[in-house]
């Protein structure tokens, strides 16, 4: 049941749309069957198999809509949520924003899906943990590390024609390696859509060779450092900056709202280096080709050497500002460049190797300020070497302060966020000037 | 016999278990079937089903938590509504432990069929996980506590309030803030039913009824000329309450430079005065960096406590289990067992406790079948225990669970979840007037901002929603661009008084993130306003170019 086929979604819809009875109605379907382990201690210590499927019903009259979810379906409860909706829409204030729903459209397939992903059990779980954890206890550390692979699907159809379907599957990893004395920690966490490009024991090695460099970590002055950032430090800082909304850069709330009123819309916001885009059939990171809001999914620039290209307007607000409806990003990829990690060591005089980042938070959302820490590898660099293990630093700075700063960018790869696990395909990159304001004695 | 009981017992299954419609959306037909709960005898078939497939299937213990999730969430902006949203989720999760190893699996097809299917699952996976290797699972005793129940001591389940009440509640409370000058206004109610029924091996069948709500708005000002905008977000705090938190109520309110509240909230009050202070907030200077005393109302204060106590005393973090994602903790059994670590000063004592009224985190049994209750975890500043689950109790010497075990759903895997951590107040009479009156350059810090620590807990940076600049006693207006940072153990050395009972109130999370896949659960900490001597403070202030 989790998983449904497009053929098998479109008749559970329509089943569902059948009941309806009010102006508009749209219905959504979403499944995921997939699984986990958890490992600490160099042990299992939880694991699950887990599947759900869901059903979202939206009912609108005229300006009036609602929307109610449930996760049973025989026909009563098909019925039960459909009229759900349509008793809370009719209770439901007027909203001057509500657009009405699409009618058909026609999306490309996506490439999201992956056969061999969808066929993971719990047995082959537990190899790819297998291997992680022969190269800790090899290496006499100990592993804590988190295995998830899931198959996902969704489906739209709503009472003017629309259709849409897309299935896809993502599996993630993710190891941190410490040692009994708690003075050294590592880490490594990889993200694929194919189960077969996920190499769990050199992932844990790299996590192993980080844990065993960071010992003896010494106690650096906070202050203005030029950093590298490896893709997974650099992922998770910059996911904070990653929704470019005209509607809250024109009400003057946002880092893209313009002094005196407006958007920075074709303003030079960050050094020509930078450029970040979307595009859902990107080989190494691809997304769905639609969105729930109707809208297509395209390849789309959101700064193009710096220069802000594209804002998204709703379909409310793009009708409001006389617009074309553009959707915001499904997945965000930044260009690189071609300066290797070990080049990037080697033209450094004095700096800070960054291996990941952690607990990073909103300080000011005008200037984008984010605060969070160091963690799981962080080294002094002079004279194009590195030096020692440092203690970690809490930093205070911003990705768009930040990436007026870039000196150099490496070659995308897909990393993950370790708060969110969303995907991105992120360059290594060198900046100068980034903000530590403290010291932390945490390992 | 009810339809729905007769559709089960027909043996049609899953199609025939019928659930309630969400409680009282405000039509009478529907309402009536709302409030209707499953049949407690039909969850204990079900639960039967499973516990029986599990042993069968060689598990040694088996616990199955069948779930009813309700939720219901109301947003708007200025005059409008934004989103009308209500859920429903049934389902069951399943955990055993076979060859000495957990396994967990979960479903949403409610029939005898499903419980035996998923329960064989859960065995399969912990057979294959078994594999690996490691220490096999030490569960403390946990005697079978019979067929028993525990709800909520709510007076209005706020399901039963009609939208339109609630709709008009908030849309009357943005009107107000818009005609004060708010540049927007955001206002949303969420209210959240956990119907849990648990049952194990051990011979508990525990059938509970868990409401919570949480009210709230964030009003903008935006100087467009400036180029600079200010949001601060309403005094309420989530709760463990019905619908009838939302009826003021004069005996619940602290007065001061703005009125805080403590079970009974009123928006329309706070709204007005958030208004005024979100226009003065604009204007406020920007601080001075430095050492300053720091007088930390209740509304602030449980984040610190959270952050810099609740999860470093989390057990599975000391032990090691959360090192891949939140970390481990700074507060390691060395430190416990010498008796003697001083955490805080005298003036700290941190209880845990999962029975107070009002909080989120107040149940009669946690999700491992253990009967909830209070302890202290740093008493007169010293670190004197953790927070503990049935796998980890033996290693702190315990002969029975904390009952710290939580789920938030059917389909997650229950582990090690924070209880109540509360600061107790001061037990000589002490207002906030005259904590004030003594702190010559200080600042007093209402609600709570911005927040991060690191992965064991040692270093801290916290905003605020409010900061007031105090000199020479009294304070000297509003200040902008503040945050505090601080080491967790000398932050805790430097609080050097708290308020009296009088001032305590709850503060709380309605969405504490934890463990891979994560997992949200709510939790509330409470604390009397407390004074922290010579804490760092910096600017916060940045330009782009």
């Amino acid at each position: 049941m989790p998983i449904l086929s497009k053929e098998e979604a479109q008749a559970l819809l329509k089943k569902v749309l059948s009941y309806s009875k009010a102006e508009e109605c749209e219905a959504s379907l979403f499944g995921s069957e997939g699984g986990n382990i958890r490992y600490a201690l160099n042990a299992v210590s939880t694991a699950g198999d887990i599947s759900t499927t869901g059903l979202s019903v939206t009912s609108a009259y005229g300006k009036k809509s609602a929307s109610a979810n449930i996760d049973e379906f025989d026909d009563a409860a098909l019925e039960r949520v459909v009229r759900r909706s349509e008793e809370l829409a009719q209770l439901a204030p007027e909203n001057p924003e509500r657009e009405e729903m699409p009618g058909p459209a026609t999306f490309k397939e996506a490439i999201t899906y992956n056969p061999k992903t969808a066929a993971m059990t719990p047995d082959t779980r537990a190899d790819l943990v297998a291997k992680s954890l022969d190269v800790t206890k090899k290496a006499g550390l100990s592993a804590a590390g988190f295995l998830e692979n899931s198959t996902t699907f969704s489906a739209v159809m709503n009472s003017k024609g629309f259709f849409a379907y897309n299935k896809g599957t993502n599996v993630i990893f993710s190891v941190t390696t410490r040692n009994d004395a708690g003075t050294a920690s590592g880490y490594a966490a990889r993200g694929f859509t194919d189960v077969s490009k996920l190499d769990t024991e050199s992932a844990t090695r790299i996590a192993t060779m980080k844990a065993n460099a960071s010992i003896g970590a010494r106690a650096l002055e906070p202050g203005k450092y030029t950093v590298i950032l490896e893709p997974v430090a650099a992922t998770y800082l910059l996911e904070n900056m990653f929704r470019f909304d005209a509607r809250s850069a024109d009400e003057g709330r946002s880092f893209l709202s313009k002094k005196g009123g407006g958007t920075r819309l074709g303003e030079q916001l960050m050094d020509e280096k930078v450029t970040i885009y979307s595009d859902p059939f990107d080989p190494d990171l691809p997304a769905s080709t639609w969105g729930r809001d109707g809208l297509p999914r395209e390849k789309t620039v959101w700064i193009d050497k710096g220069v802000v290209k594209t804002l998204s307007y709703n379909r409310y607000y793009a009708k409001k500002k006389g617009v074309a409806p553009q959707a915001g990003p499904e997945n965000i990829i930044m260009m690189g460049g071609n300066t290797s990690l070990e080049e990037m060591i080697k033209s450094t005089e004095k700096g800070i190797l960054v291996s990941r980042l952690w607990y990073i938070r909103m300080v000011d959302p005008q200037v984008l300020l984010l605060t969070g820490l160091t963690r799981d590898g962080t080294f002094y660099i002079e004279n194009g070497e590195i030096k020692f293990p440092v203690k970690n630093f809490r930093f205070n700075e911003s990705p768009v302060i930040m990436l007026n700063n870039l000196e150099a960018l490496g070659k995308p790869e897909r990393s993950i966020s370790v708060e969110s696990y969303r995907s991105y395909m992120i360059p290594p990159m060198k900046v100068r000037d980034f903000t530590f304001s403290s010291l932390s004695d945490a390992v | 016999m009810k339809r729905r009981d007769f559709l089960y017992l027909s043996g049609i299954g899953a199609t025939a278990l019928m659930l309630p419609g969400l409680p009282s959306l405000g039509n009478p037909v529907d309402q009536a079937a709302a409030l209707e709960y499953v049949d407690v005898k039909i969850k204990k078939e079900l639960a039967d089903a499973a516990l029986n497939t599990a042993k069968a299937k060689g598990a040694s213990y088996a616990d199955v938590r069948i779930g009813r999730y309700f939720n219901q969430a109301i947003i708007t902006r200025e005059n409008r509504v934004q989103n009308i949203g209500s859920g429903e989720s049934y389902g069951v999760g399943i955990r055993v432990i076979a060859n000495g190893c957990w396994g967990f699996a979960a479903t949403n097809l409610m029939t005898k069929e499903g419980m035996a299917a998923t329960a064989a699952k859960a065995v399969a996976v912990a057979k294959a996980n078994a594999k690996i290797g490691g220490k096999p699972v030490e569960l403390a005793p946990q005697k079978g506590y019979g067929e028993v129940s525990w709800k909520t001591p709510i007076e209005k389940n706020a399901f039963e309030v009609p939208i339109k009440e609630k709709v008009d509640l908030l849309l009357n409370a943005n009107g107000i803030a818009t005609a004060a000058g708010a540049s927007f206004v955001n206002s949303s109610i969420f209210a959240v039913n956990e119907q849990k029924y648990f049952a194990s091996t051990d011979g508990s069948y525990i059938d509970q009824d868990i409401h919570r709500i949480y009210p709230n708005f964030t009003i903008s000002k935006v100087d467009r000329e400036l180029g600079v905008f200010e949001t601060i977000r309403g005094s309420s705090s989530p709760k463990g309450l019905g619908y009838e938190y939302l009826t003021p109520s004069d005996s619940e309110k602290v007065t001061g430079v703005v009125t805080r509240y403590k079970n009974r909230y009123d928006l329309l009050e706070d709204i007005k005065q958030m208004s005024r202070v979100a226009s003065e907030k604009v204007m406020a200077k920007s601080v001075e960096p430095g050492k300053y005393d720091l007088v930390l109302d209740p509304s602030h204060l449980w984040l610190t406590i959270h952050e810099s106590v609740g999860h470093p005393t989390e057990l599975d973090r000391v032990l090691g289990y959360e090192a891949n994602f939140a970390g481990t903790s700074f507060l390691t059994l060395d430190k416990w067992r010498s008796k003697n670590f001083h955490f805080g000063s005298e003036h700290v004592n941190i209880v845990g406790d999962k029975l107070q009224y009002g909080s989120l985190g107040a149940v009669g049994y946690d999700d491992e079948g253990v009967k909830c209750g209070k302890w202290d975890i740093i008493k007169d500043g010293v670190l004197v225990n953790y927070q503990a689950i049935r796998d980890q109790a033996h290693i702190i010497g315990l002969n029975a669970s904390q009952g710290c075990c939580y789920a938030q759903s059917w389909s997650d895997v229950q582990f090690q979840r924070m209880p109540n951590v509360s600061l107790q107040p001061g037990k000589t009479p002490l207002s906030v007037d005259e904590m004030i009156k003594n702190v010559k350059k200080g600042i007093y810090i209402i609600g709570d901002g911005s927040f991060s620590i690191d992965q064991q807990r040692y270093n801290f940076q916290f905003g605020g929603q409010m900061f007031y600049e105090i000199k020479d006693g009294k304070i000297a207006g509003m200040l902008n661009d503040v945050a505090y940072q601080a080491n967790t153990q000398e932050f805790w050395n430097s609080c050097v008084a708290v308020c009296d009972e009088k001032d305590y109130r709850l503060g709380g999370s309605f969405n504490d993130g934890k463990g891979q896949p994560s997992q949200s659960s709510a939790v509330s900490h409470g604390s009397s306003t407390a004074r922290f001597n010579g804490v760092n403070v910096i600017n916060t202030k940045r330009k782009i170019g």
